[in-house]
C-alpha cells in the first residue's frame, strides 16, 4: 500500500477513499503537525482563501479544531451554527449553502444531524465540502485523526487489532473507524449492547462482541465512544449507571488487558460513564495526542481542497491567486505538499 | 361515433380471452368482440395491427393532490399522466389538504374530474376524520357520494379498535378498508429499510417486521369481522407470506405491490438517492424476489403506482427531510412489462391482470374485462416498444422517479375510456384528448354496491 494523491472537490466519507489515499492524508497530517509545534503557528497557505465552518449541530471540539486549521493556514474561517442560521425560516439546505457559497466561499465544512446531508451539498455547490460528521453516517477527518494517533505509537495497521465500544449503531466515528482501519489492514472488534449494534453488524467488516472483557482482552487499542445522554437512551440503554456497570472502561476490566493497550476515545467524554476518569487520564489514554492531531489533519484537508480548485485547473482561480503559495504550483506539488512548499514564499 | 378497434391480439384475462380479435364500442360501452369486423360507415377504426388490446388499465392506488396540493399535481395533469401511462380508471387516496373524510370534499374531486380529467376517477374516502385515527368517517354519506373504498393511506389505520370498526362499517357498505400497514413503533420517521444498506450510510431504518405485525393485525382483523381488506403496497417476503396464508383461510384479503418494489432494493439508496425515498421503503432482494413470487401464484393480484408527485423545491434536501413516495403512472406499465413479463416472470395475460380484473374485483368497479355491455375502456399496449425514461418529458407535475433514464421494453400505445381515445401514441408522438362524453361519465364503472 502506497500513499496515492488525493485530487477530490470534497472529503465526504472514508468509505469512498482508497486505501493510498487514506495514507496519503495521513502524510499530509505528518508535514503540517510540525507547524503546530513551532513559535508562531502560522503559514501563509490560504491566505485570501475563505473557509465556512456550517454546522448545523452543536459542536465545541470539531468546530474549534477546524477553525484554529484554518487559521493556521491564514484563511478567512466563518463560522455559522443552525441555531441562527436561515434553516428555521424555512430556507432549504441547498438555498443555505448556495448563499454561502455565492460569496465566493473555498470550502464549506458541514456538520449535519442528517446522514448524506454533506453529500448532498457536494452535488450542489461546485466549492469544496468537508463532512465534519452527518448524522450516524460518517465522521472522516475524526477517523483519520485517530489512524494517525494509533499509527504514532503502533507504527504498521497490519493485523493490529482495534475494538470500539459503544453505541455503534448511532456514531459516525464507529462508522469511519471501522471502514478505514479495514481498508489499512486492520482488524476490528465492535462491541456494545445489542440494542446498539447496528443490523447486519457484520457486514461493515468487523468481528461483533456484546462481551465487553472479550474486546479488552483481544485489543491492541481500543475506543470508547461517547454514550450519548441527552439522546435519553430511550430504548437502547436502561441507564448510565447500568450502561456503566456492564460496558464502562475502568482500571478494574482492563487488567486483563495487553501491557501496551492504547486507550482512545473521540470526546467529549463522560466520566464515569464509558470511561473511569483514572483510565481516561491513565498511561495508555492518548486521548489528548487525537485532539492535537486533528488540527494538523485538517489543515491538511483544508489545504488540499481550497488549493485543488487552483490545483486542478480552474484557470481563473489560478491567476487570481497568483499570489498566494502552493496556488498553480501545479497537481505534482499539490501531491507533495509538504510544509516547505506550503510555506514556500 | 362508434370505435372499431381492429387487427390487435386482444387479451381480455377476466373472460379468458387471448386471440386475434376485433372490439367494437357503441354508446361508450362495449358492443362486440369477434373476428375481423368489416368497418361500418361512421366507424371511427382505429388500427392496432402488432398490438395487444386489454381491458382499461386500473391505477387503484394514486395522490391526485387535489385539493390542497395542487402545487404538486392536480386532477388535470395527473389523469394526463395517468392517460399517458395508460390508464383509463384511476382510484384517487384521500390525503388530500383538507383530507377527503366527508361527501362534499368527495363530490368536490367528482366535480374537479368532470371538467379536467383525462381518465375516470374513483375517489377513496378516509377512514378517519383528517385522518387522526379517531372517529371514523360517514361511510355511507361518502360511499353514495361515489367513494369506492376507504383508507387513512399515508399511515396506517391508528388502533386495532378503530380498524375493527372500520372493517365492520365498510363490509356494511360492501367496499374494502385498503391499509397502509406499517406498525408506527416501529416504522415512525425512519426512513428506509433496515439491513447492510442502512447500517453503511448510518440512515434510521425500520424492519420489515414493521409491516409484518400490522398485516398480521389487519389479518385477524379480516378474520374476526368477516368483511374485505386490502393492503396497500405490499414490500416484505413476510407480508406476501401472511397473506397468502390467509387467503388459503379463505380470510377477505388482497393485497398490492407498486412497480418501484418489484424493481428494486434498498441498494438504490446507496449515494443517498433523494429518487429512492418511499413509505414502506425499498427492502431487500430476498423481498423483491418474494413480491414476485407472491405476482406469479397469485397472491398478490394487483399492480398499483402509488403515484406521489412532489414539488421540485421540497426535494432540495437532505435524504431524512424528503418527503416519501414517487410518480408512477408514466413508468408502471413499462416496468411491469420490461421486468416481469420479458424478465418471464408472468405471462402478457397474468400481467394484464394485475391492472384490470384485479383491481376492478377489489374495488368493486364494473370494468376490468371487455365483456360485452361494461363500459368501453381499452388499453393499447406495444410490448416491445423500446425507450428511454425522461422525466422532463412527464404529463405530471412530478419528477421525482427512480427510473431517469432507464431503457424499457414495452409501453402503452393507446388508451380508449368510453369509446373515445384519450391517448394515441401508435404513430409516435403520444396525443392527449381529455374530454371524453358524458355520458361516459367518471363515476361510470364505479360498482353500485355489494360485489360477489
Amino acid at each position: 500500500m502506497k500513499p496515492e494523491p488525493f485530487h477530490r472537490k470534497d472529503l465526504l466519507s472514508i468509505r469512498g477513499l482508497s486505501p493510498g489515499e487514506i495514507l496519503f492524508l495521513l502524510e499530509i497530517t505528518d508535514s503540517f503537525r510540525e507547524v503546530n509545534e513551532r513559535e508562531i503557528k502560522k503559514v501563509p497557505s490560504l491566505r485570501g482563501k475563505t473557509v465556512v465552518n456550517l454546522f448545523f449541530e452543536p459542536s465545541t471540539r470539531t468546530r474549534t479544531s477546524f477553525e484554529i486549521a484554518g487559521k493556521r493556514l491564514s484563511a478567512d474561517v466563518i463560522n455559522i451554527s443552525a441555531a441562527v442560521s436561515a434553516a428555521q425560516k424555512g430556507e432549504t439546505l441547498r438555498d443555505t449553502a448556495r448563499n454561502i457559497e455565492a460569496m465566493a466561499t473555498d470550502v464549506v465544512v458541514v456538520r449535519h444531524p442528517a446522514s448524506g446531508a454533506p453529500a448532498y451539498l457536494a452535488r450542489e455547490l461546485r466549492c469544496g465540502v468537508v463532512n465534519a460528521g452527518d448524522g450516524c453516517h460518517e465522521h472522516p477527518t475524526q477517523a483519520l485523526l485517530d489512524l494517525y494517533t494509533i499509527r504514532e505509537h503502533k507504527k504498521e495497521f497490519g493485523g493490529l487489532h482495534v475494538s470500539i465500544v459503544g453505541d455503534i449503531a448511532r456514531s459516525r466515528v464507529a462508522r469511519s473507524n471501522i471502514v478505514a482501519l479495514a481498508k489499512l489492514g486492520a482488524e476490528v472488534m465492535i462491541c456494545g449492547p445489542r440494542t446498539m449494534l447496528p443490523a447486519e453488524a457484520e457486514s461493515l467488516g468487523a468481528r461483533v462482541t456484546t462481551r465487553v472483557e472479550e474486546a479488552i482482552e483481544w485489543s491492541d487499542v481500543l475506543m470508547a465512544l461517547r454514550i450519548q445522554l441527552e439522546r435519553g437512551g430511550g430504548a437502547a440503554f436502561p441507564s448510565a449507571r447500568e450502561y456503566a456497570n456492564t460496558y464502562g472502561i475502568n482500571r478494574k476490566r482492563l487488567q486483563g488487558a495487553k501491557p501496551d493497550l492504547l486507550i482512545m476515545h473521540p470526546g467529549p467524554i463522560n466520566r464515569g460513564v464509558e470511561m473511569s476518569p483514572d483510565v481516561a487520564d491513565g498511561p495508555f489514554s492518548v486521548i489528548l495526542e487525537q485532539v492535537e492531531y486533528g488540527v494538523a489533519c485538517r489543515m491538511g484537508i483544508l489545504y488540499l481542497l481550497a488549493g485543488q480548485r487552483n490545483a486542478t485547473g480552474a484557470a481563473d482561480a489560478a491567476e487570481d491567486d497568483s499570489g498566494t503559495e502552493a496556488a498553480g504550483e501545479g497537481a505534482d506539488e499539490a501531491r507533495k505538499p509538504g510544509v516547505e512548499n506550503a510555506v514556500a514564499h | 361515433m362508434p370505435l372499431l378497434i381492429k387487427g390487435s391480439r386482444l387479451i381480455d384475462p377476466a373472460e379468458g380471452v387471448d386471440g386475434a380479435f376485433d372490439l367494437l364500442i357503441e354508446g361508450g360501452r362495449v358492443a362486440r368482440v369477434d373476428r375481423d369486423i368489416p368497418p361500418r360507415g361512421g366507424d371511427d377504426v382505429l388500427d392496432a395491427g402488432g398490438l395487444v388490446a386489454a381491458p382499461g388499465f386500473i391505477d387503484m392506488h394514486v395522490h391526485l393532490r387535489e385539493p390542497g396540493e395542487e402545487y404538486k399535481e392536480d386532477t388535470e395533469s395527473g389523469t394526463r399522466a395517468a392517460a399517458a401511462g395508460g390508464f383509463t380508471a384511476v382510484a384517487c387516496m384521500a390525503n388530500t389538504d383538507p383530507v377527503n373524510d366527508s361527501s362534499s370534499i368527495t363530490e368536490r374531486i367528482l366535480k374537479r374530474a368532470r371538467e379536467a380529467a383525462a381518465c375516470r376517477v374513483h375517489p377513496i374516502g378516509a377512514v378517519s376524520a383528517g385522518r387522526r385515527g379517531e372517529r371514523l368517517t360517514e361511510m355511507a354519506d361518502q360511499r353514495a357520494a361515489g367513494c369506492v373504498a376507504f383508507s387513512d393511506d399515508g399511515a396506517p389505520v391508528r388502533t386495532a379498535q378503530l380498524m375493527r370498526s372500520a372493517l365492520e362499517y365498510a363490509g356494511m357498505l360492501g367496499v374494502p378498508i385498503l391499509d397502509h400497514a406499517e406498525d408506527m413503533s416501529l416504522s415512525g420517521g425512519r426512513v428506509m429499510n433496515e439491513g447492510a444498506i442502512s447500517t453503511a450510510l448510518g440512515l434510521d431504518a425500520n424492519p420489515a417486521a414493521s409491516e409484518d405485525i400490522c398485516v398480521y393485525r389487519d389479518i385477524r382483523l379480516a378474520a374476526l369481522t368477516g368483511s374485505r381488506l386490502h393492503i396497500l403496497h405490499t414490500t416484505s417476503g413476510g407480508a406476501v407470506g401472511l397473506i397468502r396464508e390467509a387467503k388459503n383461510k379463505e380470510i377477505g384479503v388482497t393485497c398490492e405491490v407498486t412497480p418501484h418494489h418489484f424493481t428494486l432494493t434498498d441498494e438504490e439508496i446507496q449515494g443517498f438517492n433523494s429518487a429512492a425515498k418511499m413509505a414502506p421503503p425499498l427492502r431487500s432482494e430476498a423481498d423483491r424476489q418474494a413480491l414476485i413470487a407472491g405476482l406469479k401464484d397469485g397472491t398478490i393480484e394487483a399492480i398499483a403506482s402509488d403515484h406521489a408527485p412532489h414539488y421540485e423545491a421540497e426535494l432540495q434536501v437532505e435524504f431524512d427531510a424528503l418527503p416519501f413516495g414517487v410518480v408512477g403512472l408514466e413508468t408502471a406499465v413499462s416496468l411491469a412489462l420490461d421486468r416481469l413479463v420479458h424478465s418471464g416472470s408472468l405471462t402478457l395475460a397474468q400481467m394484464i391482470s394485475k391492472f384490470t380484473a384485479g383491481p376492478a374485483k377489489i374495488l368493486g368497479l364494473a370494468g376490468g374485462s371487455l365483456r360485452v355491455g361494461v363500459p368501453g375502456d381499452v388499453t393499447i399496449l406495444d410490448p416491445e416498444r423500446e425507450y428511454e425514461v425522461v422525466p422532463g418529458a412527464f404529463e405530471s407535475r412530478g419528477r421525482n422517479t427512480p427510473f431517469d433514464g432507464m431503457k424499457l421494453r414495452g409501453r402503452a400505445a393507446a388508451a380508449i375510456v368510453g369509446g373515445k381515445v384519450v391517448m394515441n401514441r401508435i404513430s409516435g408522438e403520444t396525443v392527449i384528448d381529455a374530454g371524453f362524453p358524458a355520458d361516459a361519465g367518471v363515476r361510470e364503472g364505479a360498482g353500485a354496491g355489494e360485489m360477489n
